[in-house]
């Protein structure tokens, strides 16, 4: 069977200056409808062009991303982002920046009320609801990082693009918003890619966890399968053998065969 | 006025929400208390200057009532110009207006001048920050054509429309559109790549980018071109009307000047102060309204 998503043979490399550097080479991986992927690897190994090829915000040197066997090359709804920084934009309320996205892509399709709906239906999701009068400047970082994840939501995505959404909250908050995507994960089914950086993070989302070589020209080292049953508990998990096993490969990988270089980049 | 003093300019346009708020909070528990605290916040603000005019007052007094003095003093412009300061709304036929009718003539070219510079400024500063090369090709001469002031544009002007109030408009237009072009265009250049990325996802279109994310992302730097434009518009009419006459403050100033009525300059002079000073208000408190929530992202 052919793959939902397929990134075949892909090169990226960036030219500024008569320069050239290049970041990605020879990535090829398939990706099955509702599954969940993590990408992880060094800081600066190119995981957020490879989030942005997919997203179709940068383009591809060689190869193709191709999605139902249609080539992508630009950005579009069906593949949303939820940014590592949330990207909320700061003159809106947090209900505007998700009718934003709702207005847009079911502007012709939903009626005024069924839009409405809708938004509190994704606000709610993520336990937001009750905040959607504020301003993004009037929340907290995990809070921020949930609209960013309705406003994603509510794309109705093929797809959903992760960049280390959790990276800048505090281990409480993160556990909880790691808990929801897994909820929503269970409850829609979309596909998901999430880079992190964090191997237990990996390990308890993931059903495969795409493992990043060094870069420059950074390549897939290994792409690890995690057979753990769904729903999954963390606590259950922390002495379960294939979660232990799954997060030893992982670090093997990151902190023995692929150590991060200074002097390589 | 470079792009550094306009953001200095920004940060102080946004500054006077903040006291204003943490003052007003703890007015609520005791009414007596209040009234005393408001008096004296009152007091505060009102009578330094006030003290600040009235020594001014008594210096200029002292210094013009000698009999060969060569300016009037306070008391003699209030006497011969009484009528001036005390009805400024009176019509006693084409050229002998009140100086609120005077005023509000003026007040409207600006308007006129001033708006479409503003669209126009908008638009423009739009394009040229989407484009690095735009930019790098035409701000020199953005920046050689803002310095040029604006009386320097009236001859042009005169020739070009062969009639005085569309030339004191172009005045007008062309002496604030820059600071607008100027700052609108850094400001579109400075919009986080964050949000055109999402607007790239959404599929925004061109009008829709335009209103839903370039013109709120960059309204502190287009408010901070607005600002400066209107005092430089107000600038640039009272000069501009000095030559081409009509109703209008400038004019009346000429007019006052040729049959030597000192006086009346004064108190006109003081009508140009205070409205300029409340024009340049009021396009801050409304860009501070307009970009409430954009600053602190
Ligand atoms: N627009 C660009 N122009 C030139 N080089 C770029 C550009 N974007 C990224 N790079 C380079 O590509 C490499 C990979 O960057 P990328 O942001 O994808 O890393 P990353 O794996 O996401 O790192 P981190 O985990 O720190 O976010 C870096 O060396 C970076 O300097
Ligand atoms: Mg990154």
């Amino acid at each position: 069977m052919k793959p939902y998503l397929k990134l075949d043979h892909i090169d990226k490399s960036f030219t500024r200056g008569g320069t050239r550097t290049e970041v990605l080479k020879g990535i090829t991986l398939g990706i099955d409808q509702g599954e969940f992927v993590s990408i992880i690897g060094h800081s600066g190994c190119g995981k957020s062009t490879l989030l942005n090829l997919i997203a179709g915000l940068t383009k591809v040197s060689a190869g193709a991303v191709l999605l139902e066997d249609k080539e992508v090359d630009s950005p579009g709804p069906e593949r949303a982002v939820v940014f590592q920084n949330h990207s909320l934009l700061p003159w809106l309320t947090v209900y505007e920046n998700v009718n934003l996205a709702v207005a847009k892509v079911f502007g012709s399709t939903r009626t005024r009320a069924e839009r409405h709906d809708w938004i509190m239906r994704n606000l709610d999701l993520v336990q937001m609801a009750h905040a959607s009068d504020k301003r993004p400047a009037e929340i907290s970082g995990g809070m921020k990082q949930r609209v960013g994840i309705a406003r994603a939501l509510s794309m109705e995505p093929k797809i959903l693009l992760l960049d280390e959404p959790f990276g800048a909250l505090d281990a409480l908050t993160r556990a909880h918003l790691q808990d929801a995507v897994m909820d929503i994960h269970a409850r829609l089914g979309n596909t998901m890619i999430m880079i992190t950086h964090d191997v237990d993070e990996a390990v308890l989302l993931s059903d495969r966890i795409v493992m990043m070589t060094n870069g420059p020209a950074a390549r897939i080292g290994e792409v690890l399968d995690v057979p753990l049953d769904r729903p999954r508990k963390r606590v259950e998990l922390a002495s379960d053998r294939t979660y232990l096993r799954c997060r030893e490969a992982v670090l093997k990988f990151l902190y023995e065969r692929h150590r991060f270089v200074e002097a390589a980049e | 006025m470079t792009v550094h003093a306009l953001k200095e300019h920004a940060a102080e346009m946004a500054a006077p929400s903040r006291p204003s708020e943490v003052v007003a909070l703890p007015a609520k528990p005791s009414s007596r208390f209040d009234a005393a605290a408001l008096a004296r916040r009152v007091a505060s603000a009102v009578l330094p200057p006030a003290i600040v005019v009235l020594a001014i007052l008594l210096v200029w007094e002292a210094a013009c009532s000698s009999p060969g003095a060569s300016l009037p003093p306070p008391t003699q412009v209030w006497s011969e110009a009484y009528d001036l300061i005390v009805h400024p709304f009176f019509n006693f036929g084409p050229q002998d207006v009140g100086l609120g009718w005077r005023i509000l003539a003026s007040l409207q070219r600006v308007a006129v001048g001033f708006g479409l510079a503003a669209v126009v400024g908008v638009a423009i500063g739009a394009l040229i920050g989407q484009s690095v090369w735009a930019m790098r090709g035409l701000d020199p001469v953005f920046q050689i054509l803002r310095t040029v002031p604006p009386l320097a544009w009236l001859p042009l002007a005169l020739a070009a429309f062969r009639d005085s109030n569309p030339a004191a408009l172009f005045v007008i237009f062309i002496t604030a559109i820059w600071p607008v072009i100027i700052n609108t265009a850094v400001g579109v250049r400075n919009i986080p790549q964050d949000y055109r990325n999402v607007a790239q996802i959404l599929r925004l279109n061109p009008v829709e980018f335009f209103f839903k994310i370039m013109v709120p992302a960059a309204a502190p730097y287009i408010f901070t071109g607005l600002r400066i434009g209107i005092g430089l518009s107000w600038l640039a009419i009272v000069a501009a009307e000095m030559l081409t006459g009509g109703v209008g403050i400038g004019f009346f100033i000429w007019d006052a000047w040729n049959s030597s009525r000192l006086p009346d300059i004064i108190v006109a002079l003081v009508y140009i102060g205070v409205v300029g000073f409340m024009l340049d208000r009021l396009v801050a408190a409304v860009g501070a309204f307009v970009t409430r929530g954009t600053s602190a992202s």
